[in-house]
């Protein structure tokens, strides 16, 4: 379980993440959506305490500021837009480097570390790839990668931002549901989404930014109304609403 | 039934760290044997052998055993440990600023070790005349000195953009004791020739002396280094992924500069300026083993000592007696070499 207290980001005399309150359950999924510029990488950022922030931030009711760097990256797990992918490492190379916070600093893995990104790998479907370099990997591939990584880090909060850039619509519906799977075993996912019908088909709870505001929050039917779309994202569509979920779809304005 | 995949970080595996090691001695036993008096392999082994407590190895003739011993040995021991610093430095800038181009003299301490040498042999040469100390010391000095100046510049732009920063304050710094280093000299053209010669570099007036004072610092920055080459590897994903894997990306990336500066500064004090060793030898490494920073580490250090005692005895032959500045034989072979490898190699990138 992952909470934010009245969370501000700034830079500089700009604020990018203005009061943001929330709170993950284990085995949630929250999405952050809003248009580009709306606060919602900022947020994950200071949630994975990777930007100063203001407010709190809390795991399991503790404070993160008050535990270590190892200590915070035991607890959740982060996975930028643009991951650096080291184009000669082996995918089994890679992967490993995810267990860095239970491996003391100067150390070497231990057989549990290298089981432990064996079964990242497992999950991920990844086996045949091993001793492949990253670079030799399709975009998909790629990206089971980078996820694989993250769960080698065996953190109950998973912090994705914008887990399917660059994917094609079935690549994006596979890590999606691998991402899904994963919340069986207990995990809490956070992650920032673009695509609004996806966001809505998979997290059970949307929050909707705007200028760093929170503008809506709660069930996809409650946020991807027209109107929100039209008033934050300045885009015209039409929302579908049946029994499968919520649909956005883009409408010429012409 | 669910097949298990191998997941091991590949290091430096058996057969690169056998081949890099015969490597290594293959070039100390050259090293050793080639020079202008001939030398029979027998005396060469005892002369090296019975030094070596309860082997229980006679000496070799007292002629034989001082060349050997008193001439070709600490030349070939101060060239390796030179060379093997070099390399592993030039492979941890290379890491931690995530640039290839990146050499041990990234943070002038080059231009610091010249500014310093210079100051030594016109000012102080003649005043402490036989002193062997004046000139590495001032060298030694001077590269420290340079760092930390360009450590404290890189800084004060703040943290985020210090990584580029620092490069620039090294350029800044190489460029500014250049400058003040070669007005000294054309203040004093009697001592070019001095200076000139320790600018290009030389194991000629090697002792055991000079390896006394190299070796302590060489081994503890070494040290450190391969302990840090997991975290290297770390590093290569960047600031951000290398935080939220929870290595403090600050602390790790000093403790490397300062071990990488120590042991340069160190070499450079007793050997001048070698140019090229700290690029090409983990080039190589990765163009022909891994990339990986477990890899590129220790078998720099290792390939890199051989390297050096390899062109050392290129140097001292090809126009003997007379010597070849070391720093010219690293460039003159090395480029070729690397450019060969370049064309050959076949990696993923």
């Amino acid at each position: 379980m992952i909470e934010a207290r009245d969370l501000w980001v700034r830079f500089g005399p700009v604020a990018a993440v203005r009061g943001l309150s929330f709170r993950a359950e284990a085995g949630g999924w929250t999405a952050l959506i809003g248009p580009n510029g709306a606060g919602k990488t900022s947020a994950l950022r200071a949630l994975a305490g990777l930007a100063a922030y203001e407010g709190e931030v809390l795991h399991d009711g503790r404070d993160v500021r008050r535990l270590g760097r190892r200590a915070v990256a035991r607890l959740v797990a982060y996975v930028p837009q643009k991951p650096e992918t080291p184009p000669a490492l082996t995918v089994a190379e890679y992967v490993l480097l995810g267990r860095t916070p239970h491996i003391p600093y100067l150390g070497g893995e231990s057989r549990h570390d290298r089981e432990a990104a064996g079964g990242a790998l497992r999950r991920f479907e990844l086996e045949r790839f091993a001793e492949r370099p990253l670079g030799s990997l399709s975009g998909g591939e790629l990206q089971r990668a980078v996820l694989a990584r993250a769960l080698a880090q065996e953190a109950p909060v998973l912090l994705l931002d914008e887990p399917t850039t660059a994917l094609d619509l079935g690549r994006q519906q596979l890590v999606l549901e691998l991402v899904d799977a994963l919340r069986s075993d207990g995990l809490t996912v956070v992650t920032t989404m673009h695509d609004l019908t996806l966001a809505g088909q998979y997290a059970e709870r949307l929050i909707l930014l705007d200028e760093g505001s929170v503008v809506a929050e709660g069930a996809a039917a409650d946020v991807l109304s027209a109107p929100n779309v039209a008033a934050h994202y300045g885009a015209n569509v039409r929302v579908v609403e049946d029994d499968a979920g919520v649909f956005v779809l883009p409408l010429r304005t012409r | 039934m669910e097949t298990t995949p191998r997941v091991e970080a590949r290091g430096v595996g058996l057969r690169a760290g056998l081949v890099t090691a015969v490597f290594l001695v293959a070039a100390i036993a050259v090293g050793l044997a080639v020079g202008s008096v001939h030398i029979g392999l027998d005396s060469i082994f005892r002369s090296v052998f019975s030094h070596v407590p309860f082997l229980h190895v006679h000496r070799a003739a007292a002629f034989d055993q001082a060349v050997v011993w008193q001439l070709r040995a600490p030349r070939v021991a101060l060239a390796a440990l030179v060379g093997g610093m070099l390399a592993v430095a030039g492979a941890s800038y290379q890491g931690v600023f995530r640039n290839p181009l990146c050499d041990p003299y990234l943070l002038g301490v080059a231009g610091g070790a010249g500014l310093g040498a210079t100051l030594a042999i016109v000012y102080a040469a003649a005043a402490t005349a036989g002193s062997s100390w004046t000139v590495p010391l001032a060298a030694f000095a001077g590269a420290i000195g340079a760092v930390v100046v360009t450590y404290a510049l890189g800084r004060s732009v703040g943290a985020a953009h210090m990584t580029g920063a620092l490069v620039l304050a090294g350029v800044t710094m190489a460029t500014f004791t250049a400058a003040v280093q070669t007005f000294v000299q054309q203040q004093h053209t009697q001592q070019l020739q001095n200076v000139y010669a320790w600018l290009l570099g030389g194991f000629s007036t090697a002792t055991w002396h000079d390896v006394a004072i190299c070796a302590p610092y060489v081994a503890a920055s070494a040290l450190v280094l391969v302990l840090h080459r997991r975290v290297l590897d770390v590093l290569s994903l960047g600031d951000d992924e290398a935080t939220s894997l929870g290595i403090d990306v600050g602390r790790a990336r000093l403790a490397i500069v300062v071990a990488a500066t120590l042991g340069t500064a160190a070499a450079v004090s007793v050997s001048g300026l070698i140019a090229f060793v700290g690029i090409i030898v983990p080039h190589t490494i990765r163009l022909l083993v891994s990339t990986s920073y477990r890899a590129v580490i220790p078998l720099s250090l290792v390939a890199g000592a051989g390297f050096l005692v390899l062109t050392d005895v290129v140097a001292r032959t090809v126009l003997s007696p007379a010597e070849l500045p070391i720093g010219v034989v690293t460039a003159f072979l090395g480029a070729p070499f690397f450019a060969i490898v370049l064309r050959t190699s076949r990696t993923a990138r």
